[in-house]
C-alpha cells in the first residue's frame, strides 16, 4: 500500500452497531408489502411415513385462508428439486428433494402442505385443520441403525442408506503403520448440533406479474448463489430475479442454503400474483433449518516410541439427515484434510461415508468439518501423550510442523504460514502453566472435591474458501473467488460494493478501514454496499471464514486500481509523469516538490466533470476487481482451558480460558476478539451443553431452547486473549479468516481439561456434551473399577 | 410462536376478576406475569379462551409484616421478594430462593402468585413455602379460603385452586434466628433446577430444628421429613451426612434428559449437606 495504515489494525467502533442497538435495522421479518399474504407450512410429525391422503378442505374454508396446497398440487412449479451443489463422488446417491413432499415424509418437519392466508395467525390456525392420512413406518435416526443390514431405507429407491464414500490419501499409510512402535486407536462421537442464530429464518417475495420479475428478501448468507439456484429450481430466468439479504441476524452456516420455504414463497407468489411472507418461529426453525456435526469418528495414529507421529488413518461416518442440503456431502471433506492438525508425519488416509437417516438434514455449521477433525486429533494426541508418558505440551512440541511458509502437511496441503511453537509458548506464558499445574497437584493431594484440569488444543484450520481450481478438483459446483467494485463519488466519498454478504461479522466496518487506508480518506467517508444482487451483481458471499481473505482482498485491490487511475489524472493536472508522483494520505504530490499536490477527492471530482481528462481516459473513478485466491488460509492457535470438576456432582465449571489465535494481519482487533469470543462459546457449548437428540420414532426431543441448551455469558469466565501475527502467503494483505477458528479450537480443549482433571482415576474419555451426570457416572465407574 | 385465538380482559378489582373467571367457562385463566403461561400458549400447549389479566390489581403487590407473620401479595414479583427488607430481616429463605429464579427479566415479571398457582414441581418457590409451613389464601365466587402449602400442591401443574379462584396472599411465619440456604443445581445460570434443596435450620448446641424442602424430586415439591428428623440433634458433618442419606426414603424421583433417578437422589443428598452447612454458617 502506498499510504500509511491509519485505520487498519485499529479497533474503530463498528459502523453497523448504532442502527442495530437502536432498533433501526431492517430484518426480513420487518418487511411488509401491500397485499402481502402469509405462508404457513404443515409438517410431518412422523420420522417416516407414507402419505396416503392430504385433506385440505377444512383448512381451505377457514377464516382468512386464501389458498392451500399439497405437495402434489405444487408439483408443476418446480423445474428441479432443491439444489445440492457438492456431489463429492461420481456414484453419490442424490435423492429427489421437493420443497413440499408428495408421497413420503422422511423426517419430523418434512413439509407436507402449505397454507396461504391474510395473516400469520390465520395461516397457523388453518395448518391445524389440515388432515393428513399418514401410514407410519419405522424410522432410522442414527448412523448405526441406518447402516444395519435390515435397516429400513430412508429412500425406498436406493439399495441402502449409504450416500457416498470418499477417500483421500497421501503417502504410504501401510508402511507408516507397519513400522510404528505405538498405534493409538480412538473413537469419538460428534453430537448433532442445532445452529441457533439470533434471527430465525424468514423470506418475503414480491412478484411483478406484468413483468415476470421477482424480488426476494431472505435471511440468507448467500444472496448471489441463491439467485442462481432459485432461478434453476423455479425455471425463472436469472435476470428476472433480484435477491436481497437485508440485515441478517446471524447464520453460522444455517443460512448458507437454499431452503424449501424460499422457493415455496417464490412459487406461491408466481401462482397467486401476490407478495408472500414466511417467518419461522424458533421451534419450527429447529426442525426445518439444517443441523450440524453428527459424525462417528475412528482415528488411528501410528507413532514411534518417543511419540513422533508417522501416520494418520481416519474412518468417518457422517449423518446427512433425510435429504442432501446445499453442500452437505462436502462438509466432512473440509475436515478431511485436517485430521493431522498442526503435526507432521509421512502418511495420511481418510475415508468418509455419508449416511441417510430420518432426521433433519445436516449441513455446514460454523467450522463445518474442521471442528470435528480438530476434536479428533486434539483428543488423540493426548491419548498418545498418555501412552508415551509425556506431558500434553511436550507431545505437541515433538510433533509440530516447523515454522515457515508454504509448509507441506501430511495430508498433502501446503499451509500458508506456520508458527505453532511460538504461539503455544505465548499461551503457556499467559496461563502460567507451571503455577496452574502446582495448584492442580495441591488440590489433588489435599483430597479436594473440586479438582482442576488443564486442557489444550493447538489447532490449525483451513478457510478462505477457496481457489476455484481446488474446488473444481473436489467437484464443488461453483468457484471460490469474490468481487469488489470501488467508486469515488464526486463529493469525495467512496462507495465499496462487495460480493460478501455480512450477517453479523462487521464487514461494513472492516471494508471501510481497508478502503480508507488504501484511498487515503476517512473511514467515515466510505459506504459499503452489499447483499442486494441489483446493487452488487457479483459475489460468492459469506461462509467458510472467506470474506476478508477473498472479498476483503478484492476491495483492497480495487482501491489500488482506483488510486492508479487517480494518479494518471493527477499527473495530467500537475503536468508531470505519474512516475513523478507520490501518494500518501490521499494526496498525490510531485516528488521533491511537496506543495504541488492534488487530492484523491479532487481527482474524483475531475473524473466526474470530465472537463480535463488525459487523452483517451474514460470519465469516472471506479474499478472492479475479482480475487481468486491461490490457496486457502490456515489460521492457527493455542487454546487452553482450566476447568474445575466438582467430583461430588460431576459439574464442570470453566475457571479460565486462554486463547492465542493467529489470523495473520489484523484489520480490526475488536472485531477479531468478538469473533473469537463467540467462537469459543459455540465450541464450548458443544463440549458442555448443546446436543440435539431424537427419539427412536424420529421426534426431535430438543425442539426448543428449553432443552436445547444454548449457553449464555453467565456460563463463561472472561476470556484471556492474545495473539501472534504470522501473515498469510495466500493473499497480498497477509490476512487469514477468524470467523470459525474459535469454534474449531475450543471444543477439545474443554474435554481435554476434564479428562486431565480426572486422569488420576484412570478416566481417559468423556462423551460430549460432558453433562454433570456423565462426568459423575464416569467417576462412579472409575471408583468402582478401583475398589 | 403464535398462540391460538383468545379473548382478553383487564379487570380493575378482585371481584370483577373473579366474576370474569366464573362466567368465562372452564378455559378462562388468570394471567399475572405471564412468564409461565405465555410460553405454553405460544407453543399451543395451553389454549385458554379468555385471559383475565390481574396485573392491574396493584393492591395485590406487597410484602408486609403482620405480627409474627409476613404477608406477601400474590403480585409481588420475584425481584420484590429478593429485595424485601422485611423478608431479608425475618424470613431470609424467600429472598435467597427468589434471587436464584431465572434471570433478571424473569424476576421482574414473574410473580409469587403465578409461580405457586402454576404448581410446576421444578419451580423454586413452592418447596420454600412447604418448609415455611406457609398459608395460601385464595378468593373465589364463594369468598376467601386458606389452604396450607402442604395441601396446596397436588401433582405436576395441579393445585388446590378452583378454576374461578384467585390466589391473593401468602402468609409465612417469621423465622427469626433460623439459618437458611437454597442449593439449586442447574446446567445454565438461568435454568430451572435439576434438583433444588431448601434448608431452614435452627441451631444452638447442635441442630435444634430443621426443615428441608426438595424441588423437582417428585410430582410436587416435597419435604424430606426423614432427613429433618435425623438432623435434629446432630452436631457434626458426619451426623449431617448420615441424615442427608435418608433422603432416599422419599422413593424414586423422576428421570429426564438431565438426570436419572439415581443421580437425582445422589444430587439431593449432596445438596442437603451443602444446604445445611450453609444454613449453619
Ligand atoms: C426464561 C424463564 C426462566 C424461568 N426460570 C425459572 C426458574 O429458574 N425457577 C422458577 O421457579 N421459575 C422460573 N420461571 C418461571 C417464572 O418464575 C414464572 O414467572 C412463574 O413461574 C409464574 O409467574 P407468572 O406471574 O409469570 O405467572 P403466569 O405465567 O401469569 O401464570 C402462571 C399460571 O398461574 C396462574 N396464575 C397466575 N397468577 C395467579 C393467581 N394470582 N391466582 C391464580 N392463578 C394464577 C395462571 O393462570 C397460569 O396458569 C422462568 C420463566 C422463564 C420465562
Amino acid at each position: 500500500m502506498a499510504t500509511a495504515e491509519k485505520f487498519v489494525g485499529g479497533g474503530v467502533p463498528r459502523k453497523e452497531d448504532p442502527k442495530l442497538v437502536t432498533g433501526q435495522a431492517t430484518f426480513v421479518e420487518s418487511i411488509t408489502l401491500p397485499d402481502m399474504l402469509h405462508v404457513a407450512v404443515a409438517r410431518s410429525p412422523f420420522g417416516s411415513a407414507q402419505i396416503n391422503n392430504v385433506d385440505l378442505s377444512a383448512a381451505r374454508t377457514a377464516p382468512g385462508v386464501v389458498a392451500t396446497f399439497s405437495g402434489e398440487d405444487l408439483a408443476d412449479e418446480w423445474a428441479a428439486g432443491l439444489p445440492m451443489a457438492w456431489p463429492v463422488t461420481e456414484d453419490i446417491r442424490i435423492p429427489d428433494h421437493w420443497p413440499v413432499t408428495k408421497d413420503v415424509a422422511r423426517y419430523v418437519g418434512d413439509a407436507v402442505a402449505v397454507v396461504v392466508a391474510t395473516s400469520p395467525s390465520a395461516a397457523k390456525d388453518a395448518v391445524e385443520l389440515i388432515e393428513v392420512d399418514y401410514e407410519v413406518q419405522t424410522a432410522v435416526v442414527d448412523i448405526p441403525s441406518a447402516l444395519a443390514d435390515d435397516a429400513p431405507r430412508v429412500h425406498e429407491s436406493m439399495e441402502s442408506n449409504e450416500c457416498y464414500t470418499w477417500t483421500h490419501a497421501n503417502g504410504d499409510i501401510d508402511a507408516a503403520f507397519a513400522k510404528a512402535d505405538i498405534v493409538i486407536t480412538e473413537n469419538y462421537v460428534q453430537p448433532r448440533l442445532i445452529p441457533s442464530a439470533m434471527e430465525p429464518r424468514a423470506v418475503v417475495v414480491q412478484p411483478v406479474p406484468a413483468a415476470g420479475d421477482f424480488t426476494v428478501w431472505s435471511t440468507t448468507q448467500i444472496p448471489h448463489v441463491a439467485k442462481v439456484l432459485f432461478s434453476l429450481t423455479l425455471g425463472i430466468p436469472e435476470a428476472q430475479m433480484r435477491v436481497i439479504a437485508p440485515d441478517v441476524g446471524g447464520g453460522f452456516g444455517s443460512k448458507l442454503n437454499v431452503y424449501a420455504e424460499e422457493v415455496l414463497c417464490i412459487a406461491l407468489a408466481r401462482r397467486l400474483g401476490k407478495p408472500m411472507k414466511w417467518v419461522a418461529d424458533r421451534s419450527e426453525g429447529y426442525l426445518a433449518t439444517i443441523h450440524g456435526r453428527d459424525q462417528l469418528q475412528e482415528i488411528e495414529l501410528a507413532a514411534t516410541s518417543d511419540g513422533t507421529i508417522l501416520g494418520y488413518r481416519v474412518k468417518l461416518l457422517a449423518n446427512m439427515g433425510a435429504y442432501l442440503q446445499l453442500v452437505a456431502p462436502g462438509v466432512p471433506l473440509l475436515g478431511g484434510f485436517l485430521y493431522c492438525g498442526t503435526y507432521g508425519g509421512e502418511a495420511y488416509h481418510f475415508e468418509c461415508t455419508g449416511v441417510f437417516t430420518n432426521t433433519t438434514p445436516v449441513d455446514a455449521y460454523r467450522g463445518a468439518g474442521r471442528p470435528e477433525a480438530t476434536y479428533a486429533i486434539e483428543r488423540a494426541i493426548e491419548a498418545l501423550a498418555l501412552e508415551v508418558g509425556v506431558d500434553a505440551v511436550e507431545i505437541r512440541k515433538r510433533n509440530f510442523l516447523p515454522a515457515g511458509e508454504n509448509v507441506p502437511s501430511p495430508a498433502g496441503l501446503a499451509f500458508d504460514s506456520t508458527n505453532y511453537e511460538e504461539n503455544l509458548d505465548k499461551a503457556l506464558e499467559v496461563l502460567d502453566y507451571e503455577a496452574t499445574k502446582a495448584e492442580q497437584a495441591d488440590r489433588l493431594s489435599q483430597g479436594s472435591t473440586k479438582l482442576l484440569g488443564i486442557g489444550f488444543s493447538t489447532y490449525v484450520e483451513m478457510c478462505g474458501l477457496a481457489p476455484s481450481q481446488v474446488l473444481a478438483s473436489l467437484n464443488y459446483g461453483a468457484g471460490g473467488w469474490d468481487a469488489a467494485t470501488v467508486r469515488m463519488l464526486p463529493t469525495g466519498q467512496a462507495e465499496v460494493v462487495t460480493g460478501s454478504s455480512p450477517h453479523g461479522q462487521g464487514h461494513v466496518t472492516s471494508w471501510s478501514q481497508i478502503a480508507a487506508d488504501a484511498l487515503g480518506i476517512d473511514y467515515q467517508d466510505v459506504t459499503v454496499l452489499h447483499g442486494d444482487t441489483h446493487v452488487a451483481p457479483h459475489g460468492m458471499n459469506t461462509y467458510g471464514s472467506r470474506s476478508l481473505s477473498v472479498a476483503g482482498v478484492a476491495v483492497n485491490q480495487a482501491c489500488n486500481r482506483v488510486v492508479d487511475k487517480a494518479k494518471t489524472l493527477a499527473a495530467h493536472v500537475l503536468e508531470v509523469s505519474p512516475d513523478d508522483l507520490e501518494f500518501e494520505d490521499g494526496k498525490f504530490s510531485v516528488k521533491g516538490v511537496p506543495d504541488r499536490v492534488q487530492s484523491i477527492q479532487e481527482m474524483a471530482y475531475a473524473a466526474w466533470t470530465a472537463h480535463n481528462l488525459p487523452e483517451g481516459t474514460e470519465p469516472g473513478l471506479e474499478a472492479h476487481c475479482v480475487f481468486d485466491p491461490p490457496n486457502f488460509t490456515f489460521p492457527f492457535g493455542s487454546h487452553v482451558c482450566v476447568v474445575e470438576v466438582d467430583t461430588e456432582t460431576g459439574a464442570v465449571e470453566l475457571l479460565r480460558y486462554v486463547a492465542v489465535d493467529d489470523c495473520g494481519t489484523i484489520i480490526n482487533p475488536v472485531i477479531v476478539e468478538g469473533q473469537v469470543h463467540g467462537g469459543i462459546v459455540q465450541g464450548v457449548a458443544a463440549a458442555l451443553f448443546e446436543e440435539a437428540t431424537y427419539a427412536e420414532d424420529g421426534t426431535l426431543e430438543t425442539s426448543s431452547m428449553i432443552n436445547y441448551l444454548v449457553p449464555s455469558a453467565a456460563e463463561f469466565p472472561s476470556f484471556e486473549l492474545d495473539r501472534t501475527v504470522t501473515p498469510s502467503t495466500s493473499n497480498p494483505m497477509g490476512v487469514k479468516g477468524i470467523g470459525e477458528a474459535g469454534t474449531i479450537g475450543s471444543t477439545p480443549a474443554v474435554i481435554n481439561a476434564i479428562v486431565n482433571a480426572l486422569g488420576h482415576l484412570g478416566i481417559t474419555d468423556i462423551a460430549m456434551p460432558a453433562k454433570p451426570e456423565r462426568v459423575w457416572q464416569a467417576i462412579q465407574d472409575a471408583n468402582g473399577d478401583a475398589s | 410462536m403464535i398462540p391460538a385465538k383468545f379473548d382478553y380482559e383487564r379487570p380493575s378489582s378482585l371481584s370483577e376478576a373473579i366474576s370474569l373467571l366464573s362466567s368465562g367457562g372452564p378455559d378462562a385463566r388468570p394471567i399475572a406475569g405471564g412468564h409461565s403461561l405465555l410460553p405454553l400458549m405460544r407453543l399451543r400447549l395451553s389454549r385458554p379462551t379468555l385471559l383475565v389479566d390481574i396485573g392491574g390489581l396493584s393492591d395485590l403487590r406487597y410484602v408486609r409484616e403482620d405480627g409474627d407473620h409476613l404477608a406477601i401479595g400474590a403480585l409481588a414479583t420475584h425481584d420484590d421478594l429478593a429485595r424485601s427488607a422485611e423478608l431479608l430481616d425475618r424470613c431470609a429463605l424467600i429472598p435467597c430462593v427468589a434471587e436464584q429464579i431465572g434471570d433478571p427479566q424473569v424476576r421482574h415479571r414473574g410473580t409469587i402468585g403465578g409461580s405457586v398457582a402454576h404448581a410446576d414441581p421444578a419451580s423454586d418457590l413452592p418447596a420454600a413455602l412447604m418448609v415455611l409451613d406457609a398459608e395460601i389464601i385464595a378468593h373465589g365466587s364463594n369468598g376467601p379460603r386458606t389452604v396450607l402449602a402442604t395441601d396446596f400442591f397436588q401433582g405436576p401443574f395441579m393445585s388446590a385452586l378452583e378454576p374461578d379462584e384467585i390466589l391473593t396472599e401468602i402468609r409465612v411465619p417469621a423465622r427469626d434466628g433460623w439459618g437458611s440456604s437454597y442449593q439449586k443445581f442447574q446446567r445454565r445460570a438461568q435454568d430451572w433446577a435439576i434438583v433444588g434443596v431448601t434448608a431452614l435450620i435452627e441451631s444452638g448446641d447442635g441442630i435444634t430444628g430443621a426443615a428441608i424442602g426438595l424441588t423437582n424430586m417428585g410430582g410436587t415439591p416435597l419435604r424430606a421429613t426423614a432427613v429433618e428428623q435425623a438432623l435434629v440433634g446432630s452436631s457434626d458433618p458426619d451426623g449431617v451426612a448420615a441424615a442427608a442419606a435418608k433422603v432416599a426414603e422419599i422413593g424414586t424421583p423422576p428421570a429426564d434428559e438431565n438426570a436419572s433417578s439415581e443421580y437425582r437422589l445422589h444430587l439431593a443428598e449432596v445438596l442437603i449437606k451443602r444446604a445445611v452447612a450453609e444454613a449453619l454458617s
